[in-house]
């Protein structure tokens, strides 16, 4: 967005093999640890997010990488008990930072969830909520044209344009999806976090959110959580593996695919475990 | 043998069937190891036992015991000679005849026939009472041998069992509907009578509310007037100011409790809202007599406003306070109700928390909050004791909430309270209006219901 940002030094106790580092990156996290209490949930993670790339991360149930997405975006804030340390720092500013406020962080840091959570109102609010509350547009027309861009970016205006003022909630699970996609892409975010984002579809409506995240990688840094191997290889460029709240090994999905350097790796890839 | 020592030893018997089927269940696959045979537990065969010796012979209990009476006064009376006197002395007889069998009146001080009718009496039931139980045991006892005998390895007892218990608890729920169903049709049946006296559309759309009758035909005034509006605005107006207090308060401290109050907070605050709930009505209806009212008045003074001692303003206000627990109870579950995915996904899109409150949280449980406000309306118009305190019983029609109005409840409290004579359209009056408040209250449940239903299918 601004000044291009520094890569910060990694701190030669990491233990994550490959490149942790890009060059310009989006986000850079440092050292960071969750606590959900007394639970240890991530432990000292290391990983830049690079800009127009899809960075994807797996690991078996429980590993920590939800809760990694989450806290790029603040989300923890909102679970009583839990507590990150560390520094993350988005376009070279710390967003623990006290200056920083939590509700700019997160227009610029959209998220999409793991089961469609549209609002209880109807499909054009749904979209229009976002840039309401920060008041992204003028007037009505230009309201209107946020609403028409955004659905048609998320690749839903063509099904919906008749009956946008229905409910959000009248939407198949699929379509759902894309209207919550649509509405995250209507604030103009810089990076979009996916917490598994097609866990609750069929097949084809998995296909079509897929294709739509190749399209979005152009314009937004994408950080996806998935469970499945074969979504992690066909939509991202870089993927990281979780274990245990450990960050093991991190680099181009092609290499971690084909040649993962660590054992865990290549033992979950190639479905020993998981 | 009396009644109660024969219903306890009926218990016993029913025990003592339970053993006896049990026994005789391990006894014909030979012993505790054969259990496995039996297509049942031996325990549901003894089950089954003990409810065919103890229930039949409890229906004939009960049958005999609420026939008894009715069956002997008629053969009393048809032994008696005077049977063709007329209805007035016979029931002044058959007085006589009850106050000497339960020893109220020496046998000495009645009519010569009466004492000899009362002797009859009496040795008829010392033979009723045998005969009693003489045939409740019988039948105890032949349903025990009956199933006794019956009791193979392939009896399929616990389905039995469970068919009874299915019966017992319709039985249970039939008893609620059933009373239910007598209430209102006695209502209904009483109000038609007054509608034949005071035609509905007085009671509906006239003003004049003054039910004394005239006793006598020379009486002055008292003439009665039944137009029920000003009951109908009293009411209306009371249920309104405590809408008005209950409703923002119970939501707004329902929204505290349920997204803003720390853990510890809420541990304390909710349990202590429904303690306020459990206070007896009579209890805010002293607060609103002997403290909110004299208050108001006194506040009234200094404004030099004209409050009555007795305003629908302090009945309103302590009522709205009696509803906010209720209201904010139902308000804070529908509210937990709303999945946190939705709220977090407006806090993903930037929104504040009070932000994802009121357009998100509150949009999402709008209809049960809807709902419940519902039903606590349907409360405040029902609600009794504090009206009959402290809203009085002028039947004034008015909007001014800082003078004395009344209310239906109020009414039909007075129109009954003391001896009353079950004919006369003051008393009938209290019927209809008890059928007005019913079918008020019964079309607010029915909204409220299916609105909160409507609401629980969307989340479930």
């Amino acid at each position: 967005m601004n000044e291009t940002a520094k890569t910060p030094p990694v701190a030669p106790s990491s233990k994550t093999i490959g490149t942790v580092t890009v060059p310009e990156p989006v986000f850079s996290c440092r050292d960071v640890d969750v606590f959900y209490g007394d639970k240890h949930a991530i432990k000292k993670v290391n990983i830049d997010i690079g800009r127009s790339q899809v960075l994807a991360m797996i690991g078996p149930s429980g590993c920590g990488k939800s809760t990694f997405l989450r806290c790029l975006n603040r989300m923890n804030d909102t679970i009583v008990g839990a507590r990150v340390e560390g520094m993350i720092q988005l376009d070279g500013h710390d967003i623990h930072d006290k200056r920083q406020d939590v509700v700019q962080l997160r227009a610029r840091v959209g998220m999409v969830f793991q089961k469609p959570n549209p609002f209880p109102k109807s499909i054009y609010e749904n979209v229009a909520y976002g840039p309401r509350i920060h008041g992204l547009a003028a007037d009505r027309a230009e309201l209107d044209e946020i609403v028409n861009t955004s659905l048609r970016r998320a690749g839903l205006w063509e099904e919906v344009k008749d009956r946008l003022n229905n409910p959000g909630t009248s939407l198949s699970g699929g379509q759902q999806q894309r209207l919550c996609i649509a509405r995250t892409i209507a604030v103009n975010p810089e990076v979009i976090l996916m917490d598994e984002p097609c866990s609750a579809l069929d097949p084809i409506a998995t296909a079509r959110i897929e294709d739509l995240i190749d399209e979005l990688r152009e314009s937004y840094a994408i950080c996806i959580v998935t469970h499945s191997m074969q979504q992690a290889a066909r939509v991202s460029q870089r993927t990281a593996y979780f274990h245990l709240g450990d960050l093991v090994e991190v680099g181009e999905t092609d290499k971690i695919f084909t040649n993962p350097q660590a054992k865990l790796t290549e033992d979950y890839i190639t479905g020993r475990f998981g | 043998m009396s009644s109660s020592l024969l219903f306890v030893l009926l218990v016993a018997l029913s025990v003592l069937a339970f053993q006896l089927g049990k026994a005789r269940a391990i006894a014909v696959v030979g012993g505790l190891r054969g259990v496995r045979d039996l297509h049942s537990l031996p325990g549901h065969y003894g089950l089954l036992t003990a409810i065919w010796c103890g229930l039949p012979a409890l229906v004939v209990f009960a049958l005999w015991i609420s026939l008894q009476d009715v069956v002997i006064t008629q053969l009393v009376l048809a032994d008696l000679p005077a049977n063709a006197m007329a209805q007035s002395a016979q029931a002044l007889m058959l007085n006589d005849l009850r106050n000497v069998v339960a020893g109220n009146v020496p046998a000495e001080m009645v009519a010569e026939s009466t004492r000899v009718a009362a002797a009859e009496y009496l040795k008829l039931q010392r033979i009723a009472q045998l005969a009693l139980t003489v045939v409740t045991f019988a039948v105890g006892i032949a349903g025990l041998l009956v199933v006794r005998a019956r009791i193979r390895p392939d009896l399929r007892a616990r389905n039995a069992y469970e068919r009874v218990i299915e019966w017992a608890l319709f039985a249970c729920s039939a008893v609620a509907v059933l009373t239910t169903i007598g209430i209102v049709l006695s209502i209904v049946f009483e109000a038609t009578r007054f509608f034949n006296i005071v035609p509905i559309t007085e009671f509906v759309f006239g003003t004049n509310w003054s039910p004394q009758m005239a006793i006598r035909a020379d009486q002055v005034g008292s003439s009665g007037a039944f137009g029920a509006v000003p009951l109908f605005a009293g009411t209306l107006l009371i249920s309104f100011i405590a809408m008005i207090v209950a409703v923002p308060i119970g939501l707004f401290s329902a929204i505290y409790l349920a997204e803003y109050a720390p853990l510890e907070v809420r541990k304390v605050v909710k349990p202590l809202l429904e303690v306020l709930a459990g206070v007896p009505t009579v209890v805010y209806g002293f607060f609103a007599v002997t403290t909110v009212g004299p208050a108001l008045r006194v506040a009234g003074e200094a404004f030099r406003l004209p409050v009555a001692g007795e305003s629908a303003l302090a009945a309103g206000l302590v009522m709205g306070i009696m509803i906010i627990p209720f209201v904010s109870s139902l308000s804070d579950d529908m509210i937990t109700a709303v999945p946190q995915s939705l709220r977090d996904g407006a806090y993903a899109l930037g929104a504040t928390r009070s932000e994802t409150i009121r357009q998100v949280v509150l949009r999402a449980a709008l209809p049960g909050i809807v709902g419940g406000v519902l039903l606590a309306i349907s409360r405040a118009i029902g609600e009794t004791m504090i009206v009959v305190m402290a809203a009085g019983l002028a039947a004034n029609l008015t909007a001014n909430p800082l003078e004395a109005v009344t209310t239906v409840t109020v009414q039909i409290v007075t129109l009954l309270v003391g001896d009353q004579e079950f004919d006369s359209p003051k008393t009938l009056a209290a019927f209809a209006l008890g059928l007005v408040l019913f079918l008020v209250t019964l079309l607010l449940n029915v909204i409220a219901l299916y609105v909160v239903r409507k609401y629980r299918e969307q989340y479930d």
